[in-house]
């Protein structure tokens, strides 16, 4: 399956661009990641669970980043193998756009599982990879951004103005203090 | 007034009783002393090069007694294919090895490449998922769709096969020119591109096996789900392990169904021998239900286009096919009859069309194997026939039972040799066509059709008019077309001190009542009770060498082995019966179960006969041996032809696109009828295997060869709700002429003529509800594809 998206978050393109090769905040995004360790530029290692329909599976796996041009694209791949359970591969091509005061960050996913996630599962598979990716690009989204930005994004420069204070910052923000 | 005992009676099945109370007894239901467990370690790509198989972690694990890999097996023999076909320009097949586990390369999903044998199941399982951890296999791209593999030759099955093709048949190449000739020139032509598609054959019981070993005398025993022992025997031991035949049983218990899929070796079977041997303990092996979806041999998966020239009447000039067929990625022993001698002679259907031409290119490609499903090639055939036959008439504006008509073969024309070389004994396909619209109100079919209306329901009526070629089958036919086994079967008759029966046969029963019918045939025929009669089958210690049960051969070969086997019975009871009456042989005749001396009051039982066989005090042994047993072997003279009409109601419902099968008349010619009730369950299971490959099963593989359908959540097999009740006919009974049974087989039937019958009531449906931009549909003819059609 393919497909493709797009997330505006309210951080300028360097901060994202920090954050997707940063391996603590790309484990807190992975749903149901367990550990993710590495550099971007060896590539990472990954442990993840995860259940898809009746296969519930701990995948272990490589993910790598190529072709990248900083503050604008990389390639993201990665395979993660889930023993008897079988495996799945899968990569995602992410854009980064300066976009107002943030960042439009485009991505396109696909997704493949071999095996018993296969057999067992792929009437769901397609569902289950949108849920993943879009559950990480919201966690991605999230830890970039200040907790009630949903809704002040737009007017994140006003509420600076409005009311004196700084925005809440979100959690990579204070993380990596930007 | 029905007869209720011997040929005719509905003699309840004997097996039943067993089987509906569970305790039949099946391979898995054998528990021996000493069993270790066997777990096949098997490929989850559908194309890769085995790089390393680290076997240490797993033969350490708790429990294992022996880890295997292909490297074990490399020097043994291949699992061969049973039929050599030669391509259109004389040149054989390509026939890869088939090894009992993969070596160098896995080939499909399913694949198995190493096998783990441990204490317990867990164990063996345990071990098998640390073995598959520690194998390193390099990915290649999966070859899944035929026309691509054929057309691109980087990328191969098997290295040394550059187009990924088996052969490229024709049949009758002679005639091909004279077929082209007769399109070009005809005033009308009818073509259709349609797909048959692929089936998993889904037996209720999965494939089991018990390799044993037995060091004192060096005997190997092999208790497996087969549908002929004798050939499981032959190629395991003569082909594969290269144990001498005589050193080898091989036992098939009872089998919970097979529909083709338990006729061939797989190398489960030499693998738990050969770990057997090793391990000198009894290694047992069984499926999971996913291992069925995976390995089992699947059935269909043609690509076909098909042309019909007619005259504008709908008189039929010629048929011409080009097929594609799948035969997966290793042959199985019949996979290259199936989709040639199987289907392409059976191109010219109950019709006498003058010039008929088939093309089939088999195809190798990175999936499970394909070969004989209930029909094996005949219900491809079947559709491709019946399904443009029917598109003709839409696109003629004619009658589809006027031209079936016109077109039918009529009885004053048999023997009637076809254009594609069978020789075609006897039939009436006009009697089966008026009998099945008789028994469906063809007539009142508008009065129904409007009442489905008011509901808001489009009905459609579909027809189908079907023919085989069953009875399998003729040596001296065969061999000429490439088998290399004959196709004859046996039957051993030994009657017992005291009078009852026993009768050892090469047929194998797994479900389909053997037990009743042979007994109900010998009871008639020896004129004694049917429950003196034991069918003992299924042991190559017990039977003479016969053939197994497929190709709805069991009663019109081995009956009829059976039968002579009698006639040896009744002549030898006549000489001893004439050494007990003091007579001439010549003047003992035999009824009702008594030999008599003709003229006189003067007669024995069978019984008496039967003793006197085992207690020959008084015999000239010079010329009467003791004992009463006989054995023949019956290699049948021709094919035998059943045929029939079906006629399929459905309504659609055009807003969701579901299709309901109302009713499905089924108007058949079996020949003689032995046991009308189990004709009427052959029929009604062949038609519900019909039924679900029109309009709910599919065998799907993704672009990555990964099987998207390995369970029962995704693969839909037909339940109680999706089928009618039938409406089975077999009245009009021509008795085929070459032997003495007159029987010509039943159990296919139902799954070649139903699907067409199906398809064609669905898209009559469509073209009656003013649909009309709609040509065909393949199956499955699933709600989303009906719903589709109707959006255009």
């Amino acid at each position: 399956m393919q497909l493709t998206d797009h997330r505006d978050i309210a951080a300028d393109p360097a901060t994202v661009w920090a954050a997707i090769l940063n391996p603590e905040v790309l484990k807190a995004c992975v749903p149901g990641c367990e550990s993710m360790t590495g550099t971007p530029e060896e590539g990472f290692e990954a442990v993840v669970v995860q259940k898809v329909g009746p296969v519930k599976a701990r995948f272990t796996g490589a993910v790598k980043l190529s072709d990248m041009v900083p503050g604008k694209s990389v390639n993201i791949t990665g395979e993660g193998k889930g023993g008897p359970a079988g495996f799945a591969k899968g990569g995602a091509r992410v854009e980064l756009a300066p976009e107002g005061n943030g960042t439009r960050l485009t991505y396109t996913v696909e997704a493949n599982v071999g095996g018993k996630i296969a057999q067992l599962g792929s009437r769901i598979i397609d569902g289950f990879a949108k849920k993943m990716a879009d559950q990480f690009f919201e966690n991605f989204k999230a830890a970039l951004e200040p907790a009630e930005a949903e809704t002040v994004v737009a007017d994140a420069a006003d509420a600076v103005a409005e009311d004196g204070a700084e925005p809440k910052k979100g959690w990579f923000k204070r993380l990596v203090g930007g | 007034m029905p007869k209720d005992h011997g040929i005719g009676a509905s003699s309840k099945r004997r097996e039943d009783i067993r089987f509906l109370t569970g305790q039949g007894v099946y391979t898995d239901d054998l528990n021996l002393h000493g069993q270790a467990y066997a777990v096949i370690v098997r490929s989850t790509v559908a194309h890769g090069k085995i790089k390393s198989i680290n076997t240490s972690n797993a033969a350490g694990m708790p429990g294992v007694l022996a880890v295997f890999t292909g490297e074990d097996f490399k020097d043994v023999g291949g699992n061969p294919a049973g039929w050599l076909i030669n391509s259109r320009d004389g040149t054989p097949m390509r026939e890869p090895k088939r090894p009992v586990l993969a070596h160098g390369k896995v080939r499909h999903v399913g694949d198995a490449y190493a096998a783990v044998v441990a204490e317990t199941h867990a164990q063996a399982k345990d071990a098998a998922e640390q073995l598959a951890a520690d194998t390193e296999i390099k990915d290649l791209p999966a070859i899944v769709d035929m026309a691509a593999a054929v057309a691109d030759a980087s990328n191969r099955v098997h290295d040394e096969i550059p187009d990924n093709l088996c052969f490229d048949w024709g049949w009758i190449e002679d005639n091909r020119a004279k077929v082209d000739e007769a399109i070009r020139n005809a005033p009308h032509v009818t073509t259709l591109e349609l797909i048959n598609n692929r089936l998993v054959p889904n037996a209720m019981e999965p494939r089991a096996s018990i390799g044993e070993y037995f060091p004192g005398t060096g005997d190997y025993k092999l208790t497996t789900t087969s549908q002929n022992p004798h050939l499981t025997r032959l190629l395991v031991a003569a082909f594969v392990m290269g144990i001498p035949e005589n050193k080898l049983t091989v036992v098939a218990p009872d089998v919970g169904g097979g529909f083709g899929s338990k006729i061939y070796h797989y190398g489960e079977e030499a693998l738990v021998l050969a770990a057997a041997k090793k391990l000198k303990r009894p290694v047992r092996w069984t499926a999971e239900r996913t291992e069925s979806f995976l390995s089992d041999a699947h059935g269909r998966d043609h690509v076909t286009k098909i042309e019909l020239a007619c005259e504008k009447d709908g008189t039929f000039i010629a048929f011409r096919t080009e097929t594609l067929a799948n035969v997966g990625a290793y042959l199985s022993n019949f996979s290259t009859a199936t989709p040639t001698f199987l289907h392409g002679t059976l191109m010219a259907g109950p019709y006498k069309v003058p010039n008929v031409y088939v093309n089939v290119k088999t195809v190798f490609t990175n999936t499970a194997p394909v070969d004989a499903y209930r029909g094996a090639g005949r219900p491809e055939a079947t559709f491709s026939l019946e399904r443009v036959v029917d598109k003709m008439c839409r696109e003629l504006n004619l009658d589809p039972f006027e031209v079936r008509r016109k077109n039918f073969i009529t009885t004053d024309m048999f023997p009637y040799t076809t254009p594609v070389g069978l020789p075609y004994d006897t039939g009436n396909y006009h009697a089966t066509l008026d009998k099945a619209m008789e028994i469906a109100n063809v007539s009142g079919f508008e009065k129904r059709r409007a009442a489905s209306a008011a509901k808001g329901k489009l009905r459609g009526m579909g027809l189908s008019t079907w023919i085989e070629a069953c009875g399998i089958a003729p040596s001296h036919l065969v061999g000429v077309l490439g088998s290399r086994v004959g196709l004859y079967d046996a039957a051993t008759v030994r009657v017992n001190a005291t009078g009852n029966i026993s009768v050892m046969v090469g047929a194998h029963s797994h479900g389909q009542g053997h037990e009743t019918v042979f007994a109900q045939i010998v009871a008639d025929k020896l004129g004694i009770p049917e429950s003196s009669v034991e069918i003992v089958h299924g042991d190559t210690s017990k039977i003479p060498f016969g053939m197994g049960s497929y190709g709805s051969r069991s009663l019109a070969v081995c009956g009829v082995a059976m039968t002579k086997a009698i006639d040896k019975i009744v002549a030898k009871g006549k000489k001893i019966a004439a050494h007990m009456l003091e007579a001439a042989e010549e003047d003992i005749s035999f009824e009702d179960g008594k030999f008599a001396v003709a003229g006189t009051d003067k007669a024995k039982t069978f019984g008496e006969i039967a003793f006197s066989a085992y207690v020959p005090h008084n015999y000239p042994l010079e010329t009467l041996e003791p004992g009463l047993e006989e054995t023949a072997f019956y290699d049948p003279n021709n094919f035998t032809y059943p045929a029939g009409a079906y006629i399929c109601e459905v309504d659609v419902d055009p807003d969701t696109g579901k299709v309901d099968i109302l009713s499905f008349v089924c108007a058949d010619d079996f020949g003689n009828i032995m046991n009308p009730m189990i004709v009427d369950g052959q029929v009604h299971g062949g038609v519900g295997q019909g039924i679900g490959q029109a309009l709910l099963e599919n065998t799907t593989y993704d672009e990555n060869g990964q099987l998207l359908t390995g369970s029962f959540m995704d693969y839909a097999m037909p339940r109680a709700e999706d089928v009618p009740f039938y409406q089975v006919d077999y009245s009009c009974q021509t008795p085929c002429t070459h032997n003495p049974l007159g029987v010509k087989g039943c159990g296919e039937a139902g799954a070649i003529g139903s699907p067409p019958a199906v398809v064609n009531a669905v898209i009559d449906a469509l073209h009656r509800g003013g649909h009309t931009q709609v040509k065909h549909i393949d199956m499955p003819v699933s709600p989303s594809r009906v719903w589709s059609a109707i959006q255009g």
